[in-house]
């Protein structure tokens, strides 16, 4: 039986009156691809920041790897350390290099020396296929090469686990295409990865698990080819009709 | 004509007592100037935490400072301190204009500081990095660059109120100016005479600030 990275358990969030999450249970399971959709507002991206705690869960358990992560116990800094964030607007730091973006993290939080970590940011940007682009400053970059530089600096912690903020809804639609095949390639390598999606090709083709939420909760759960092709809830064939049509 | 002659004759032969005054306004900026951005930035990074009682610390100093004269502080640091234990002249003008120009540079990184966007913390916490590293890093040499122009700005209205030391007679440009006017009977060409050393001594700190500017924009 495969290793559970991830298990969120009776999850529950609200900001002021709206509860935007209502009793989440969600198991990923290692090498796992798992794709959130549903409409805006449906709380995929609270839920996904919910595991890095960049949104603090009001009750619930989530679990990383069988252990417990509760705030008030364990080091939040070292939890996040395990878990890589792509975001919607790349988010970049502007006032560091490409290359210095990536070694960031890896230098002063896992004490790499500046050598070791070149040599891993030159390896990961040439994965994400950036090499040429290492000393460029970010605004200097296109939007989907910048996202391809956040997944590598992501990558940079070596993490168990990624997550993905709606990483295309930002782009052009003529560079979606070169973000969504560096994912694809992650995937294939066997990354256990939670996206938060519009992009139902993309879930259709490389989720594992394809989980539609709605207003809070998870109406339904299935193999894409499950869901996308004979979905049993009429809210998810509802949202799909919307969406594919 | 000859007033003219009279005033560069007067400039030269003036100038080694203007050049000392020059050093010590120079090192009154420069010292309070330093002093104010640590100052600055201690305040604003009060301001930015979720503790109410910092946040009442902080409006009540950048109220105080804002809503009293520099040379009121300046006297208050002065006579007021001089009274409880002697305190060397340089270093009351240095203080008072170090806890005056900290206020208003308070405002200006505490401005800077929040306009930067929040992707940018959660980015570096999301990585991993303690708060304190992310703003370390990450926010604040952003933070910096910004703060630039109007730090400038500050830095040029902190090098003239430097002037208001000579009421406390530290003998810097202002005063030099005034008592040597006064014992000649020419206070104008020594205004004049001391206009041109302030002028000058802007001007170089504008090219510097902007030097300085070009110099971090590189990334954008």
């Amino acid at each position: 039986m495969a290793k559970e990275m991830i298990k969120i358990e009776k999850l529950n969030k609200s900001f002021g009156p709206l509860h935007v999450l209502k009793n989440i249970d969600m198991t990923v399971t290692e090498s796992d691809v798992v794709c959130l959709i549903g409409a805006s507002g449906s709380g995929k991206s609270t839920l996904l920041r919910c595991i890095n705690f960049l949104e603090f869960k009001e009750s619930g358990k989530i679990f990383l790897e069988g252990e417990e992560i509760d705030p008030d116990k364990v080091n939040l800094n070292e939890h996040r350390q395990r878990i890589g964030m792509v975001f919607q607007h790349f988010n970049l730091f502007p006032h560091k290099t490409v290359l210095e973006n990536v070694m960031e993290a890896p230098v002063q939080l896992r004490k790499q020396t500046k050598e070791e970590a070149r040599k891993s940011g030159l390896e990961l940007l040439a994965k994400v296929g950036l090499s040429d682009k290492e000393t460029e400053y970010p605004s200097r970059l296109s939007g989907g090469q910048k996202q391809r530089v956040a997944i590598a600096r992501a990558l940079a912690m070596k993490p168990d686990v990624m997550l993905f903020d709606e990483p295309t809804s930002a782009l052009d639609p003529e560079l979606v295409g070169e973000v969504l095949a560096t994912m694809k390639e992650l995937a294939e390598e066997g990354m256990t990865m939670v996206v938060v999606t519009h992009e139902m090709g993309f879930a259709r083709e490389v989720a594992d698990w394809v989980v539609y939420m709605h207003d809070g909760r998870i109406v339904e759960v299935g193999p894409p080819e499950e869901l996308f092709g004979n979905p049993q809830e009429e809210r998810t064939q509802q949202f799909l009709d919307t969406v594919l049509s | 004509m000859d007033s003219i002659l009279h005033f560069f004759e007067t400039f030269a032969s003036s100038s080694n007592v203007f050049v000392e005054a020059l050093l010590l306004t120079l090192q009154l900026a420069v010292v309070s100037l330093i002093l104010g951005i640590v100052i600055g930035l201690f305040f604003a990074l009060l301001k930015l935490t979720n503790k109410k009682v910092l946040h009442f610390i902080y409006d009540t100093y950048v109220f105080l400072i804002r809503g009293t004269p520099l040379i009121v502080q300046i006297f208050i640091l002065y006579f007021g301190i001089s009274d409880l234990f002697l305190i060397d002249k340089f270093w009351a003008a240095s203080i008072a204009l170090a806890v005056h120009n900290g206020g208003y540079i308070a405002e200006i990184f505490r401005g800077t500081i929040q306009s930067i966007d929040k992707g940018q913390t959660e980015a570096g916490r999301s990585l991993g990095m303690t708060s304190s590293m992310t703003m370390r890093r990450i926010v604040l040499p952003q933070a910096f660059r910004r703060a630039l122009p109007p730090l400038g700005n500050q830095f040029i209205i902190g090098v003239k109120d430097s002037s208001l030391a000579a009421f406390i007679s530290l003998p810097e440009l202002f005063n030099i100016a005034t008592t040597r006017g006064s014992t000649t009977f020419d206070e104008m060409t020594y205004l004049l005479i001391v206009a041109v050393y302030y002028l000058a001594l802007v001007a170089v700190l504008t090219i510097g600030v902007k030097l300085l500017e070009n110099k971090l924009s590189v990334s954008e």
